[in-house]
């Protein structure tokens, strides 16, 4: 399986503190992978580099078939090559109603002067409600997104990163809010979405991972901890220690 | 249209704005009433090019999250681009006129050189500067109404956008702008009259068998028809995906990045655009005025246009309208000496000193009462929930 993101001895200070420390991660072009770690690891800092809002001090970030330096990109160009983010905190634009977040997010030019000459035709129209359908907001599109429960701005976020149609999904804590019945609609959406794309998810909670059914990597303290099958690094003695355990 | 169903306001302002104009066109002196002089006409046009400008700055301050403090600059720049036209024509025209009388007709040297003493001579010079090279072309000029503006506001909102300044910061940037420009005008030797300024701009060459009773309403219909344009067209941006992003810049301008939107082109693009909207309300507004010199683009110029939309209601064209319209006119009425003075027996109240204490105390009671300003009051009268 070729490889679709590389990672290398990454490292990221803060005012002297070592946020993320020699990290190396590579993940494929149909790959799902889960990132957990305990808080404070990691995790996020990790998606801000690879997205390019946190430039590293140190390390390479390698994109795609042509190797491409991820690190010599804004975060739009990184963003229009193929990474798409969902946020910890729930991040849509509450002042506008779910049809536009999603319009903006659809994968369209992004050019202002193309912007411009958009209009809204019909294959856009099926595509929005071909994304709400699956995301629970069908019946919510014309709803300001402020208005929407926390749970379903989750939901409308996670629209809006299928509907960039990224090649790498990083998905940062997907079910926190959500219910049991849409935390398994979540992993169908994410195990579905990994058949043909890269997704990183970061998350907590080891039911919905074990139910991700995929290749985990432990992180700590900013630096790789473990790396294999739930069941591997759960029994590894230092992810015990330092997560698990306590 | 969808667009007319989703922006009511629209009809009503542009009907309401033909109402008026053609109310005040039917009272004036020039249209044979004699209820509305011509000076009044002249203020009330000008209130109308201010009202553009409010809505420019409404665009990139309400909705884009760009508080400007320099779009004043832009409208006085626009005032100066054609005031050079206006005036350098007139001058020509007269100079001609008054060598009808020779025996000899003017050489091209001779001509130039009294055109040069004209208008230059109260800098001490005679010569005619380069840059008033096309002031002769009333198309060129007007090419550079846009163009001058319009290549200072890409210029500087490259540099700033692209280092990404924002915030307070910014704003102190679009001061300093203002605030050189101004300085460097106020030279002698700037090459448009020092302190001067442009004079005379109420005269148009060619129209001077026209009274300034009816001048003055072709410039109120031209001044009107800008600011109805200039609405539509605004609130037809703002209803496109386009409008959307704008709006998503003021948000949340990362989260715009992350989805793969390069803000800082789109800053610069509606910079530049709100820019030159400023820059022709400007060229409408000053030979109106009559004078355009460069205390017109003092600092305190555009602040007063930012506290305008605030009161008015920014992230609201009708607001900027409103906000302009009400405060510009009040603003008039109190420092024209026309405001009776008010007796509290051990002091009395001079508006024209204690007109900028009102105009304050109003800006805060508006800031803590009506958040959303004047506009907001007639959101809240006529339907309920948020505004896009
Ligand atoms: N901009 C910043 N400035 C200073 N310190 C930061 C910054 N961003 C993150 N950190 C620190 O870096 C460390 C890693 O943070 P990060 O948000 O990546 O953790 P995480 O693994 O996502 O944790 P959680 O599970 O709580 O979300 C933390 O100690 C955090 O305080
Ligand atoms: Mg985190």
């Amino acid at each position: 399986m070729s490889t679709l993101l590389e990672v290398s001895g990454v490292t990221v200070t803060f005012d002297g503190f070592r946020a993320i420390n020699n990290l190396s991660f590579q993940i494929g072009k149909a790959e799902m992978r889960a990132v957990i770690g305990p808080n404070g690891a990691g995790k996020t800092t990790f998606m801000d580099i690879i997205t390019g809002k946190t430039k590293p001090d140190e390390g390479r970030i390698l994109w795609g078939d042509r190797s491409e330096n991820l690190l010599k990109m804004t975060e739009a160009q990184i963003a229009n090559a193929g990474v798409g983010r969902k946020f910890q905190r729930p991040t849509v634009f509450e002042a506008q109603t779910v049809t536009e977040n999603l319009r903006m997010a659809l994968k369209r030019p992004r050019s202002p002067f193309s912007v411009l000459r958009h209009r809204p035709d019909a294959q856009e129209k099926a595509d929005i409600e071909a994304l709400a359908e699956e995301i629970g907001l069908k019946d919510h599109l014309e709803k300001q997104s402020g208005y929407l429960s926390h749970g379903q701005k989750q939901w409308l976020e996670i629209g809006m990163l299928l509907a960039q149609d990224p090649q790498l999904l990083l998905v940062d804590e997907p079910a926190a809010g959500m219910t049991a019945p849409e935390r398994e609609h979540t992993t169908d959406l994410l195990v579905r979405t990994a058949k043909t794309r890269a997704v990183v998810v970061v998350e907590h909670d080891m039911e919905f991972v074990r139910r991700l059914n995929c290749k985990v990597t432990v992180l700590h303290e900013g630096s790789v901890l473990a790396e294999g099958s739930l069941d591997h690094v759960t029994s590894n003695q230092d992810v015990i220690d330092v997560y698990l355990g306590r | 249209m969808d667009f007319i169903k989703r922006t009511p306001s629209l009809p009503a302002v542009l009907f309401l704005l033909f109402l008026f104009t053609l109310i005040v066109s039917v009272f004036s002196t020039g249209g044979g009433g004699d209820l509305i002089s011509t000076s009044m006409v002249k203020t009330l046009g000008k209130t109308l090019c201010l009202c553009l400008a409010a809505i420019a700055l409404d665009l990139v301050w309400g909705y884009c999250g760009i508080l400007s403090l320099g779009h004043m600059a832009f409208f006085a720049l626009g005032g100066y681009l054609i005031g050079m036209w206006l005036m350098f024509e007139r001058t020509k025209n007269i100079v001609m006129e008054a060598a009808t009388s020779q025996p000899l007709p003017l050489t091209p040297q001779e001509l130039s050189d009294a055109i040069g003493n004209q208008i230059f001579g109260v800098v001490g010079g005679s010569d005619i500067p380069a840059i008033w090279f096309f002031a002769d072309s009333l198309v060129v000029q007007l090419i550079l109404v846009v163009a001058v503006p319009g290549l200072l506001a890409l210029v500087f909102g490259w540099l700033a956008f692209r280092s990404r300044v924002t915030g307070v910061y910014l704003s102190i940037l679009t001061q300093a702008m203002t605030l050189a420009l101004s300085l460097y005008l106020f030279q002698n030797d700037s090459g448009l009259r020092g302190n001067n300024g442009l004079s005379g701009l109420q005269n148009i060459p060619g129209l001077g068998h026209v009274p300034q009773s009816i001048l003055s309403l072709w410039f109120l219909w031209a001044s009107a028809l800008a600011l109805g344009l200039g609405y539509l067209l605004a609130s037809r941006i703002m209803d496109l995906k386009f409008g959307s992003v704008i709006r998503g810049i003021r948000d949340d301008e990362a989260r715009l990045r992350f989805l793969g939107y390069e803000v800082e082109h789109y800053k610069l693009l509606v910079f530049t655009l709100t820019a030159v909207m400023a820059a022709i309300a400007g060229a409408l507004y000053y030979p109106q005025a009559g004078i355009v010199n460069p205390a017109e683009m003092a600092p305190i110029a555009s602040i007063y246009l930012a506290v305008w939309v605030a009161i008015g209601g920014r992230g609201r064209l009708y607001g900027a309208v409103i906000g302009a319209a009400a405060v510009s006119l009040a603003s008039t009425w109190f420092t024209g000496g026309q405001a009776p003075d008010l007796p509290l027996g051990f002091y009395t109240i001079q508006w024209v000193d204690w007109w900028q204490v009102l105009l304050g105390l109003g800006f805060v009671l508006v800031t803590l009462f009506a958040p959303q300003g004047l506009a907001g009051l007639v959101d809240g009268i006529f339907r309920k929930g948020d505004s896009k």
